[in-house]
């Protein structure tokens, strides 16, 4: 066999690696937290969630 | 809102603000010119040369500029809107806020189709691009290029799901390398550094223009492949730390550097290649700047430009899966879509489930769709939404005029640039007709019933009240 069929089942290994890390982190995700907090993320709040750090002397 | 332990070991990520989940804010200007530019430099590599087999490298430049002043009206209309409506979505977030939801749903849809479509069309690329290097270094028979087509969605797919920071990091790493890598081609094979190989005066002699007039009307839409991609810098709006400044600078040094990078790569290819060798991209010439540095005798531009048009491929496809995830997500936030796509990664303050639907979605196209259709559609997504941007502008600059809200650019000599934006999508509707008229019909018939399909059941659960985020006056004549 040679180098070039090593490097397509190289291909197919890492595929396989990277798919399934992404889809049982994210079934761990999903069953870990709450979908309201998942799915919380709302338009234009960023900047009033990093205001709410305010340091107070 | 879920009580939650912020404490809690498990449950990582949860910010001392509570428990709410969103975007991380850690973009610079920088990863804005990485977007956008690794989106479209493949372009410059490959794609852009079929204008040289519709009319000549004549009608090339033509077809360059011409589309260099589309983009460039495209930049300066986003940067304006953008630095203004900064969130995720982009120009779907844009149409949202000025035109309207049914406009939206479109414009969300025409994000997603073109971004996905392209980061398809790259793999296939990239795929190709590896059998290349197979039968150079003495691979017999064919390699079989699916395993690296789904590698490179996938690898791209899962950087993108661990987080913007590093992705968009990766990105501008190696479009750096791939435009250092036209910019050392054309000194090396211009004579400014070394001995000069290019013949313009020989190669167009008898050729300037071989198909008259209508050969440049016949080259003008693949004067786009030289910029297609450049307005997906408002997608980054929700992930950069200064949205005002990042934006505007990030896609104006782009469509810059494009401009710069297009007109070299044509004045370098032509002045190498014949135009008939240049001008067919699938028997011919596939990868123009390759070729060129095959002609010019070294190694080192070879390996160069051979790891330019690779990365410059990645860069795209990556580019495109940040893109396309961010439309999607937003469009779930907002309920155009199932809410479902509107999560956010607690850890890695992704879009993840937007990430991992679009890629089998990708795989898809990238495995069982013919190369030249899944570009085509790319391209006429990508047309239908800059025609939607100059009557964006206009609307925008007449519902809230300068000085109503506060913007972090405003583009000059408006309405010059909505109008000449306007007439060229128009002009290259036309040229596109010409070429690809049954693909043009049928994917506007799709866009009409899929508007029919929200207008009549799915606007019912969009979030109504929540879409309107903008701190902004009530619109002038309302």
């Amino acid at each position: 066999m040679g180098l070039w069929n090593w490097i397509e089942y190289g291909a197919w290994a890492l595929s396989a690696a990277f798919g399934l890390h992404m889809v049982l982190d994210w079934l761990r995700t999903d069953s870990t937290y709450p979908e309201d907090v998942l799915t919380s993320s709302r338009e234009g709040e960023l900047e009033a969630m990093a205001e709410e750090h305010k340091v107070t002397s | 809102m879920t009580e939650v332990d912020i404490t809690s070991k498990t449950i990582d990520g949860i910010g001392p603000h509570g428990v709410k989940v969103g975007l991380l804010r850690v973009l610079g200007p920088a990863h804005v010119w990485a977007l956008g530019v690794g989106i479209v430099l493949v372009g410059e590599y490959m794609g852009w040369n079929f204008a040289v087999g519709k009319g000549g490298a004549y009608a090339a430049l033509i077809a360059c500029w011409f589309a260099g002043i589309l983009y460039t009206c495209v930049a300066m209309i986003d940067s304006e809107v953008t630095s203004t409506v900064a969130s995720a979505g982009g120009q779907y977030t844009q149409a949202k806020h000025i035109v309207g939801p049914l406009m939206a749903f479109n414009v969300g849809l025409y994000l997603v189709f073109a971004y996905t479509m392209l980061e398809a069309a790259n793999a296939i690329t990239a795929g190709y691009l590896v059998s290349v290097v197979a039968t150079m270094t003495g691979h017999e028979g064919d390699l079989n290029q699916r395993p690296f087509i789904i590698l490179v969605i996938m690898f791209l797919a899962w950087l993108n799901y661990r987080g913007v920071l590093a992705t968009l990091t990766f990105n501008l790493v190696i479009t750096a390398f791939a435009f250092a890598a036209i910019l050392i081609l054309f000194l090396s094979t211009s004579g400014i550094v070394g001995a000069g190989i290019m013949d313009h005066a020989a190669l167009f002699e008898g050729h300037a223009l071989p198909y008259g007039w209508i050969g440049i009307l016949a080259s003008l839409h693949f004067g786009l492949w030289f910029y297609l991609g450049i307005e997906g810098t408002t997608q980054a709006a929700e992930e950069v730390r200064s949205p005002a400044r990042a934006l505007p600078f990030g896609t104006l040094a782009g469509i810059m550097t494009l401009l710069i990078a297009a007109t070299l790569t044509w004045y370098v290819c032509s002045g190498v290649l014949p135009w008939e060798f240049l001008g067919d991209g699938v028997n011919g010439s596939v990868a123009p700047l390759f070729d060129t540095a095959r002609l010019s005798g070294s190694t080192g531009l070879v390996w160069l430009l051979g790891f330019g048009t690779l990365f410059a491929t990645l860069a795209s496809a990556n580019g495109c899966i940040n893109d396309a995830s961010r439309a999607w997500f937003a469009m779930g936030r907002d309920k155009y879509l199932p809410g479902w796509f509107g999560a956010v990664h607690p850890r890695y303050r992704t879009p993840y489930r937007a990430i991992v639907f679009l890629v089998p979605i990708a795989l898809i196209f990238a495995l069982g769709a013919p190369l030249d259709q899944v570009i085509t559609f790319s391209i006429l997504s990508g047309l239908l939404g800059y025609t939607f941007m100059p009557l964006n502008i206009i609307l925008f600059r007449r519902k809230w005029p300068l000085n109503s809200i506060k913007r972090g650019y405003e583009h000059p000599f408006h309405p010059l640039p909505a109008i000449m934006l306007l007439s060229l999508c128009g002009v290259t509707f036309f040229a596109v007709f010409l070429g690809y008229g049954t693909q043009l019909v049928a994917m506007i018939g799709f866009y009409i019933v899929v508007s029919l399909w929200f207008h009549f059941w799915r606007y019912r659960f969009v979030n109504r009240g929540a879409q309107f985020t903008m701190p902004w006056p009530k619109p002038q004549g309302y």
